[in-house]
């Protein structure tokens, strides 16, 4: 039996999201950092701190690995531990995951966990082929799958089995841009309609070009601590109360079920049991829109709906902001953006903001509860983390 | 099946690689390693069974009949296939009961439906770059009447 709460998050920071020409990764990340720093006071960052766990997918875009040390240098945290992970589009979920694991173990009191990616400045062509680095390439990538074409593939599979409409995905699209345009760190702050939504190009049918989320530029870190340390650094931490994480095929072609994530539903299965929470107890939510059939699918997985009712879910309204369970209230990857490494620990820096009311004009009222749900590539790798406003 | 060039252990036997799956494919044959403990079909091949972790195979001859499980047109294509788009991708479940992902090539015309009969064939040349490998692909399994 692990001891909860299983760490608290005292301080979070996001850079800007979106195109931010004439920044390279280590420079957006300080951003994120020093928005980390300045909101902890009581946190010496050079004496406190002593490791960084950075997500960060794809070295190839900047010609620059070995982004750990790289980036602990740039925000002064020189000589502590740092690590990179990559766990495709998953990678600071995974980096949060195992930042608990470092704080629990005893190994460290407080550690910095993080993500970036610079993408924006590389050809689409480019980035759509780094990008679809986390599929099966012997069997998917060299045969010209692309991303997009492999959630379309579950699309198309949903859409048989369930009669989800293109108009349901839609939906998706329009709700998250809502939610964007209310986010002054979102890539594309403004609204779209249905009609927008489902008139724009195909990308790879049925996918439209609003059913994909962006390619952006952005960097995100929260402060971990333990429990008992948390109110040295913070009047209002947050608490991690449950964590899952899970893996399946590298390929799509080998699951016999198309319509359903496993690893999603496993992670989520014990982030819940850890925390001792249902999908009825959580107030916000902020899963893994990189393409609006993965919302949708996910928050059938994660427990919000029945199995394939998620596309009546966000119909009746009730992922909505004022809804019943507000998903993506940042925006999401659809339209708040989704610089790959940084994805997973914008997610938690979402929940913290609306865990302590720091949401504005997004802010989901008397949210104790969150729940995030970060996604590597088409569901080979999901981390799932359940978080609360009291111990 | 000597004419085939491929790589062999110490002992003769054919190695579980996927390099060997596509050097199959070169000769126009679609290829599974089946477990000998367990009967479990695999392609791609593997070292270790990932159902009963025996490393007891051998390699059989699929049909290379399938039917359609999903698809997608792919309209904004990676640089080296930008040129052939929009083209067609798709998952297959095999006659034998396994699935396999590839490219789907049909006539314009043909409106692909889910659970559609096709069948593999391969491409008679090798691709460009790494990996240097015939690639198989799935046409109709039969010519529609229009």
């Amino acid at each position: 039996m692990i001891e909860k709460p299983l760490a608290a998050i005292v301080s979070a920071g996001l850079s800007k999201f979106g195109k931010l020409d004439g920044f390279s990764a280590r420079e957006i990340f300080t951003y994120a950092a020093k928005e980390a720093f300045d909101k902890c006071p009581n946190l010496d960052p050079r004496k406190d701190v002593k490791g960084l766990y950075l997500g960060h997918m794809t070295e190839s875009a900047e010609h620059q690995g070995h982004t750990g040390p790289l980036v602990a240098d740039w925000i002064g945290l020189n000589p502590v531990p740092a690590v990179r992970f990559e766990n495709a589009c998953a990678s600071s979920g995974v980096a949060l995951r195992c930042g608990i694991q470092a704080i629990k173990s005893g190994f460290v009191d407080v550690i910095m966990v993080g993500g970036v990616e610079k993408l924006t400045h590389l050809a689409t062509s480019d980035a759509t082929e780094y990008l679809a680095l986390s599929a099966d390439n012997f069997f998917e990538q060299w045969h010209g799958f692309t991303f997009p074409g492999l959630f379309a593939l579950i699309a198309r599979a949903h859409m048989h089995e369930y009669d989800t409409t293109g108009e349901q995905l839609a939906t998706i699209a329009v709700k998250n841009h809502h939610n964007g345009s209310l986010n002054p760190k979102a890539q594309m702050q403004k609204e779209i309609t249905l009609e927008q939504a489902m008139t724009s190009r195909v990308v790879a049918s049925p996918l439209r070009l609003f059913d994909c989320s962006l390619i952006s530029d952005g960097a995100s870190c929260v402060i971990l601590t333990k429990p008992e340390l948390a109110k040295r650094f913070s009047d209002t931490p947050i608490y991690i109360q449950g964590s899952g994480q899970a893996s399946d095929t590298i390929g799509l072609y080998e699951r016999d079920d198309l319509t359903s994530l496993n690893a999603v539903a496993l992670a989520a299965r014990d982030a819940y049991e850890m925390s001792g929470m249902k999908p009825k107890d959580i107030d916000v939510a902020e899963v893994h829109d990189c393409f609006t059939i993965a919302e949708l699918i996910i928050s059938e997985d994660v427990g919000f709906c029945k199995k394939g009712d998620g596309g009546k879910l966000v119909q009746s309204g009730d992922t909505a902001i004022d809804g019943n369970i507000p998903i993506n209230t940042s925006g999401g990857l659809k339209s708040k953006g989704h610089p790959v490494g940084a994805t997973g620990v914008a997610q938690a820096y979402e929940i913290f903001l609306q865990l302590t009311g720091q949401a504005g004009a997004r802010q989901v009222n008397d949210a104790e509860i969150g729940l995030t749900l970060n996604l590597g590539g088409h569901g080979s790798t999901a981390v799932a983390h359940v978080y609360s406003t009291t111990i | 099946m000597e004419e085939i060039t491929l790589d062999r252990d110490e002992t003769g036997e054919i190695l579980p690689t996927i390099q060997n799956f596509y050097r199959f494919c070169g000769h126009g044959r679609l290829m599974a390693l089946k477990c000998i403990e367990c009967e479990k079909l695999l392609i791609p091949p593997r070292i270790i069974c990932p159902k009963c972790s025996s490393s007891r195979f051998k390699w059989i001859q699929l049909s290379g009949k399938a039917k359609l499980r999903t698809f997608s047109f792919i309209h904004i294509a990676p640089k080296q296939f930008s040129s052939q788009a929009p083209y067609i991708i798709g998952i297959v479940k095999l006659e034998e009961g396994l699935s396999l992902s590839g490219r789907i090539i049909v006539d314009k015309n043909v409106k692909l439906e889910i659970g559609m009969d096709l069948i593999v064939e391969f491409e008679d040349t090798v691709s460009v770059g790494w990996p240097q490998w015939p690639r198989y692909y799935f046409k109709l399994a039969k010519v529609i009447e229009q």
